[in-house]
């Protein structure tokens, strides 16, 4: 019967001008399609271009900070230090007495309108890092006010009407002397990186977000992976297909939809008004953000568990591996880059979750970075929330700071995403 | 068929007819609703190679994987008839599968070795069921098993190699060595040689050969000449059903089914 057909069929013309068309029609909707998907690229680097470079204007400043110096003694009578040098009376020690007094000294009498309140905190890091230098004499490099530090980076226009402008018109003066003494510097901005939230800019840092973030971080995946990659083992190797399990299907897929607040909601009502844990701790906010990851890393892992080829299952089955080994010797060695990647699309999200942290209470106002799981605490995101609200102008290019670290965080874990994938990658 | 075949079959008959390794019984397969195999009885022997044959899609590999219970793993796949290994009944609450697929090894139609190393895909069997007292003796079984699939000379050099990364009829000889390396009582061929140069196929055939008395060996294969060459047995299939089962002398030289003959000749299928 094909013979029959392949005789009568007259021999294709291969240069008939009907079938040149149309390969130049197949050739002309190909670098259409290039053209489309090249312009899609553009549009999303160029959206991410803006977004760095906004952060990066706004936010690198936030990492330099303008400094005063000052010359200090740090005489034990100024300081009502007695005799005992013990860490807990030199934690104790009056600063801020010997601070005001080197600070007039120093800058003159409007030295306190330039440097920042907050300055005495340096002189006890030093004391208490070296013991030493008490009855001392000392240079050394304040931060300067906010607003000072604000119209030093070219921040604040002065303007027409210097009444209105954030900043005094004695400050100023007192700023343009001082930096022709050799007085002000700008340099890297250490406080930033080490201290904890504050009222004041200048000495407002991220690094209790930044721990707080780690740690909040460290207990939704503690929790979200093992219980997710578990679920989805036994879902896909050992649960009997039937309703329940589509039911339960259905049910992770929509629990991944569900909007993160609600999440914060639900942590509220049973992590802390039912079960009584600690508010703001990133204990309870890890848990919370766990219960909105766990339906991410559930659906991904299966989905890296289906992808591996049947016939390796059966490789496994076929020479007595159990259904355990053939699962954890065999299928998820090969779904864990799947999972991996999964599981870290998830953990960033969580990290950059604002929402149902609120809800928990990690929204407090907190000096101190958290020293454990049940500390106070608040994260990133938040922190980010928190100082972009703050009506002082000082944080503006903070706020921009932190969100600049955030995204190395977040780069950060993909990169390690990356490389555990490729670690892990293998062929079959 | 050449006169060389016919000699060969011919010099086949020694097959001594002993206790029946493996029994089945009236055994039925659905894949949901289709009924895949329908009411099949046959014995197999440590004493002869029992060859299957047939048409694509008539049922074959789906009989041989009744044998280990491969058609457990398969979604929506049901079983019945009874199976018996050395007469116990495998589906049995008490017959353990895991055992079962121990003693009762498998080659698969298409190859799949695990991606792992080519030592590690022989050295999982022998190691998971315990065979092995020392890494020495491990080593050995590997090498052992290597060489016995005809593999050995190809991979000695390579042996942390990832098995994925060899040719397609180099994978099916792992897979052969895998399966033996757990020294089964029967071993389940589909197709072993369907990916093989003559040379890998002649060396399987004597492996075969070698290991008949020894093991019960059940072979799948498409291609008349060597379910000649290499079986005392044949069991003919077609749509489900076993048509036709006899010495393969008798069955390549005087089909009792017309369509067992129009098979074997070519003039369908
Ligand atoms: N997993 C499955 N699900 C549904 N139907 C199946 C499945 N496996 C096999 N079948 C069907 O069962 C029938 C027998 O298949 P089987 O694989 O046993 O054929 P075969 O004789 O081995 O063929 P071939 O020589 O091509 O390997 C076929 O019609 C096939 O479509
Ligand atoms: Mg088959």
């Amino acid at each position: 019967m094909t013979a029959v057909a392949a005789a009568s069929r007259q021999p294709t013309d291969w240069g008939h001008p009907r079938l040149a068309q149309r390969l130049r029609r197949r050739h002309r909707s190909e670098r259409l399609f290039r053209a489309i998907g090249l312009s899609a690229l553009v549009v999303a680097v160029g959206f991410l271009a803006l977004l760095l470079g906004t952060m990066l204007k706004d936010g690198v400043s936030g990492f330099v900070q303008t400094q005063a110096r000052i010359d200090t003694t740090l005489d034990p009578a100024t300081l009502e230090l007695s005799a005992d040098r013990s860490p807990e009376a030199l934690a104790s020690a009056n600063y801020l007495a010997v601070y005001l007094r080197d600070v007039r000294e120093s800058l003159g009498q409007d030295g306190v309108r330039i440097a920042s309140i907050n300055g005495w905190t340096e002189l006890r890091r030093r004391v208490l890092e070296d013991p030493g230098l008490v009855g001392q004499r000392l240079t050394l490099w304040v931060p300067v006010r906010s607003e000072v530090d604000q119209y030093a980076k070219g921040r604040i226009d002065v303007g027409a009407d210097p009444t209105l402008a954030p900043i005094r018109p004695e400050q100023v003066r007192a700023y343009a002397r001082l930096e022709a003494e050799g007085r002000i510097r700008k340099a890297f901005n250490r406080t930033f990186l080490s201290a904890a939230d504050s009222t004041s800019p200048e000495s407002a840092g991220i690094r209790g977000a930044f721990v707080g973030s780690l740690l909040t971080i460290l207990v939704t995946l503690a929790l979200a992976f093992p219980v997710g990659v578990l679920a989805a083992i036994y879902l896909e190797e050992f649960a009997p297909k039937n309703r329940w399990t589509d039911l339960i299907e259905v049910s992770i897929n929509n629990l991944a939809a569900v909007p993160s607040i609600i999440f914060g909601l639900l942590g509220l009502a049973v992590f802390l008004n039912t079960m009584g844990l600690p508010r703001s701790a990133p204990l309870v906010g890890g848990m919370t953000l766990a219960l909105m990851t766990l339906p991410v890393i559930v659906i991904a892992a299966r989905a890296a568990i289906k992808a591996v080829p049947p016939s390796i299952r059966e490789a496994a089955l076929g020479i007595g591996a159990s259904r355990l080994q053939t699962v954890f010797q065999h299928v998820a060695p090969l779904a864990l880059p799947g999972i991996l990647t999964g599981t870290i699309i998830g953990v960033a999200r969580a990290l950059g979750e604002t929402a149902p942290l609120l809800m928990v209470g990690m929204r407090a106002f907190i000096v101190d970075a958290p020293r454990g799981f049940t500390d106070p605490a608040t994260v990133l995101p938040v922190q980010i929330f928190l100082w972009s609200d703050d009506v002082n102008r000082g944080f503006v290019e903070k706020t921009s700071a932190a969100i600049l670290v955030l995204l190395a965080f977040l780069l950060a874990i993909n990169a390690v995403a990356v490389y555990l994938r490729n670690r892990y990658e293998r062929k079959w | 068929m050449s006169i060389d075949t016919l000699a060969r079959v011919a010099q086949n008959q020694r097959s001594v007819d002993a206790r029946p390794l493996m029994t089945a019984r009236d055994v039925h397969v659905w894949y949901g609703p289709k009924h895949a195999l329908k009411g099949v009885s046959l014995d197999i022997t440590r004493e002869n190679v029992t060859a299957f044959i047939g048409p694509s899609g008539c049922g074959k590999s789906t009989f041989l994987r009744c044998f280990n219970r491969m058609n457990d793993t398969v979604a929506g796949a049901r079983v019945e008839g009874r199976i018996e290994l050395d007469g116990q009944d495998i589906h049995a609450p008490e017959m353990d599968v895991v055992q079962l697929r121990a003693r009762v090894g498998m080659v698969f139609q298409k190859p799949n070795p695990f991606p792992k190393s080519i030592y590690e895909n022989v050295a999982y069997g022998p190691r998971i069921h315990g065979l092995a007292a020392s890494q020495g003796e491990l080593d050995h079984i590997v090498e052992h098993s290597l060489q016995r699939a005809g593999l050995w000379d190809e991979v000695k050099d390579r042996l942390q190699d990832s098995g994925t990364a060899l040719s397609g009829g180099q994978q099916q000889r792992l897979c052969i060595a895998r399966a033996i390396a757990v020294d089964p009582e029967v071993v389940l061929m589909d197709e072993p040689c369907s990916a093989l140069d003559p040379i890998a196929t002649a060396k399987v055939e004597e492996l075969i050969e070698e290991l008949r008395g020894r093991y019960a060996i059940v072979i799948v294969t498409h291609n008349m000449q060597q379910a000649a060459r290499v079986s005392q047995k044949t069991a003919f299939f077609h749509l489900g059903e076993m048509v036709e089962y006899g010495d393969t002398s008798q069955i390549f030289t005087n089909p009792r089914e017309a369509r067992t003959r129009d098979y074997i000749t070519g003039r369908y299928g």
